[in-house]
């Protein structure tokens, strides 16, 4: 049992019941990228009925209902669990361990994922339709007009929580006591690092959403008024305590994308990483500072000037430690013998632009300058910049990188540098436009506008249908890649890739690192 | 960089495939979709129309619970066959650790909105600082104290005469929890309650003494005791809901103060039940099982560290639930 080298199981079972590190990552990506299609379709219905002012193709309510699961799905079932999926696969590889460290629960936090989403979207088909009070779902949207959709977006939001936490408690177990003799904390790939905090962060935040629904549950059918005044409580203490989950989720979502960048970086520079202590001490300031930062997401509600410069200050210190991972991947690349293939065009993709999102962050993040761009498109533009260009831009990067060591397949990559300017191009000419729309006054999570915006979103939504369809050819290239690409058997498929998951047979077996390695 | 050497690593045992994790998927949605159902059924469904939620719930519950009793005896099983190296242990331990972390920063959002609205919104609410003048305007006459034994709503003359944001009736306590408002100490529960935990603490302790030395006859014994003091913890707090809901007015409706103190209590009171049945399960397997020895009961161990756990939150909810 278990005892000799042995290949995955027959069938459909393989998948259901598995243990195994490499098939729960692979359920996890292919999971992401499905919901990833699904958010993204969402998305063309918005960007479709923004093509021209006026009201087009669907009703307001529906609109609503769009840009909700638009963005519920994307965080939590395209980015969040991409980048698990991408842990899973890889950190056991990198730290010279067996598997995860427990591989059944593994499984659970992956298994209850697709059901919960499932209920999530058939909301949609429900009496009085999805929920429809914004990702972020503010009370009183979300409690005093709520419809019983909300009711099963509460559990759903229940269960994605219960399966971050376990999945966490899994990633933090098995870096801090499976890593190989030898693989000392300061020697761990910045990857692990990064995930290590991330998976912190989670733990963390994760059972603070769950309060904060668990509370909007208990006002919707209990009689309870945390988030009513008549009762003495407060609508905007539902604000707090979302955002103390969302601000510190936002770096869960990014962190693990400043892993990636910061594995691939050096392997196409064939240079170590520069600075690689400032690099996990900047991970873990950003993590600390972002439990201390959430109300600069609620300058307009009313706090006292006092609030507003705390949180204004804190949040600018933000941009010091990611300053200095932005010199160092730039110091990386210094004089080093560049090479441009997918994976480092995405990665070269994503300094720019998350600095683009990076610097207009510093912009909303001074308080009375807030007060005008607040809830506007400019704060769309700002934030698709780190989530699309920053976290999906590196987890592209992360496939082409990861994918030949994991199938032995190469990519097409002519297809994959198509892919990469499509996208690039599409999503600049789809998001950069808003800022200016956001600058001069266009709110967003409106389905109508005023006529003076229309080109800039004509432009827009061109971009977004170009951005989206190149996606398609990302699924080809990947599926055509693990069905017939070009076979590879070198060990480091990239010369300049260094780490333990570069040192296992090409495409990975299914078993690896039984017996730990000695690193040195 | 490598070599594949490992003289005397103790294989990591990573178990075969399983189908408790589907099992347990299977019973975690039919709960939730069952729960959804009967929550809906309450505020928006026809009290005529018959919906089949509660047996939805009931059997994903039954189902979970099924799983969740064969999942934990396999790893027990597991554990007793040998197949558990030292460092898999260790992964245990570092699990039970962070779960414990997670339910601190669960705890700590709810203790969170209690600070909130005593120090800021609802001062807020009666009208003092910059922000307090429009409520001034929209909550006339109403005074912010705490415990809130008055809502806004009823200050301006209840549901009817609120003139936005109607969302329900909030009607307060005539007589709060606090210590000012007990007819005399040993009529006031929560005295009793603190007694009860912090000596079950430390019978938990006495027992854990006595594993460690060995003597399984101590171990069971004040684990019995700490199993009996949870008990009764659970039945006072159920007679101080009975006296809360009965003698005093106060419900999950009495606006803000109602609201946290049922939903700070309750989860408490939910987290020692569960600690409780825990400490139970070991009592089983220690007494009818002959399982744990000095060096190996770490089923008691993690429960002894949930039950300290449940014991802390409970200090802070004492303090500032009960007497501040």
């Amino acid at each position: 049992m278990g005892d000799h080298h042995h290949g995955p199981a027959k069938g459909l079972t393989r998948w259901l019941f598995t243990t195994n590190h490499k098939d729960i990552g692979t359920m996890y990506l292919w999971f992401s990228f499905a919901m990833f299609l699904l958010g993204g379709f969402f998305a063309m219905i918005i960007r479709a009925e923004l093509f021209q002012p006026g009201m087009q193709l669907i009703e307001p309510a529906f609109f609503n209902q769009m840009t909700t699961l638009h963005g519920l799905i994307m965080v939590f079932g395209a980015i969040m669990p991409s980048f698990v999926g991408l842990a899973n696969w890889l950190i056991p590889m990198m730290i010279g361990a067996p598997d995860m460290a427990l591989p059944r629960m593994n499984n659970w936090s992956f298994w209850i994922l697709p059901p919960a989403f499932l209920l999530l979207a058939s909301t949609l088909f429900m009496e009085g339709g999805a929920p429809a009070a914004g990702w972020t779902f503010y009370a009183p949207l979300s409690t005093t007009y709520a419809g019983p959709s909300v009711t099963y977006f509460i559990f759903c939001i229940h269960v994605l929580g219960l399966s971050s936490i376990m999945g966490s408690i899994n990633i933090i177990a098995t870096v801090m006591n499976m890593r190989a003799p030898g693989m000392t904390y300061m020697k761990m790939p910045l990857f692990v690092w990064t995930w290590l905090i991330t998976a912190f962060l989670l733990v963390a935040v994760m059972p603070v959403l769950a309060g904060a629904v668990t509370m909007m549950l208990m006002d919707v059918h209990f009689g309870t008024s945390f988030f009513s005044a008549a009762g003495g409580g407060d609508p905007v203490l539902f604000q707090h305590i979302f955002w103390f989950f969302g601000h510190p989720e936002v770096y869960i979502i990014i962190l693990p994308a400043f892993g990636v960048v910061s594995q691939i970086i050096p392997a196409f520079s064939r240079k170590p990483l520069f600075g690689y202590d400032s690099m996990v001490y900047a991970t873990a300031s950003i993590a600390f500072l972002s439990f201390i930062v959430w109300a600069h997401h609620m300058y307009t509600v009313g706090m006292p000037v006092a609030g507003e410069l705390f949180f204004m200050y804190a949040t600018m210190l933000i941009a010091v430690p990611t300053g200095v991972k932005v010199f160092n991947w730039i110091s990386t690349m210094w004089r080093g013998a560049l090479s441009f293939e997918t994976p480092m065009l995405f990665s070269i993709g994503f300094i720019i632009l998350f600095t683009i999102g990076g610097f207009t962050g510093l912009m909303l993040s001074i308080a009375p300058a807030d007060f005008q761009y607040h809830d506007s498109y400019f704060v769309v533009a700002h934030f698709h910049y780190v989530m699309v260009a920053g976290a999906v831009f590196s987890m592209t990067a992360a496939i082409y990188f990861w994918l030949p060591k994991w199938c032995g397949r190469m990519y097409n990559e002519t297809m994959g540098k198509t892919h990469f300017w499509i996208s690039f191009i599409g999503f600049n000419l789809a998001f950069f436009p808003q800022h200016f729309v956001g600058l001069a006054g266009m709110p967003r999570r409106i389905p109508d506008y005023a006529l003076q915006f229309a080109d800039f979103n004509m432009m827009s939504s061109i971009g977004a249908f170009i951005y989206g369809a190149s996606q398609i050819l990302f699924l080809y290239n990947v599926i055509a890649t693990i069905v017939a690409g070009d076979p590879v058997s070198d060990e480091k498929v990239w010369d300049g890739a260094e780490g333990l998951e570069w040192t296992l047979p090409t495409p990975a077996p299914y078993h690896t690192f039984e017996t730990p390695p000695l690193v040195r | 960089m490598t070599s594949q050497t490992s003289a005397e690593y103790e294989k990591y045992y990573v178990p075969e495939k399983s189908r408790l994790a589907l099992c347990a998927t299977a019973g975690l949605i039919l709960s939730i979709y069952g729960a959804s159902g009967i929550m809906n059924d309450m505020t928006f469904g026809d009290p005529d129309e018959a919906t089949n939620s509660w047996s939805i719930f009931l059997f994903g519950m039954f189902f979970f619970a099924a799983t969740l009793f064969s999942w934990f005896r396999t790893a027990i099983r597991e554990n007793i066959a040998g197949l558990n190296s030292a460092q898999l242990k260790k992964s245990y331990v570092l699990g039970m650790f962070w779960f414990i972390f997670s339910e601190v920063m669960f705890f700590f959002a709810f203790f969170g909105a209690l600070f909130y609205v005593r120090n800021l919104a609802g001062p807020w609410l009666g009208g003092e600082g910059d922000g307090g003048r429009m409520n001034g305007l929209l909550w006339p006459s109403f005074d912010f104290a705490w415990p809130m034994m008055q809502t806004p709503q009823e200050a301006v003359g209840g549901a009817t005469t609120q003139v936005i944001a109607n969302n329900g009736s909030f009607t307060s306590a005539h007589t709060s929890m606090s210590f000012a408002d007990a007819h005399v100490w040993w009529h006031w529960l929560p005295l009793w309650n603190t007694l009860v935990l912090l000596t079950s603490s430390v019978t938990c302790h006495i027992a854990h003494l006595g594993i460690l030395k060995g003597d399984k006859k101590k171990f069971n014994l004040w684990l019995g005791i700490t199993v009996a003091l949870g008990m009764i913890f659970v039945y006072l707090q159920i007679m101080e809901y009975y006296e809360a809901y009965n003698e005093f007015g106060l419900t999950l409706n009495s606006g803000i103060y109602g609201s946290t103190f049922f939903m700070l209590t309750g989860f408490h009171g939910f987290h020692v039940f569960m600690g409780m049945t825990m400490l139970l399960i070991q009592l089983l397997r220690s007494v009818i099982g002959k399982q744990f020895t000095a060096t190996d009961h770490f089923g008691f161990e993690a429960s002894s560290w949930y039950w300290h756990f449940v014991d802390v939150v409970w200090v802070f909810l004492f303090l500032f639930v009960y007497i501040l």
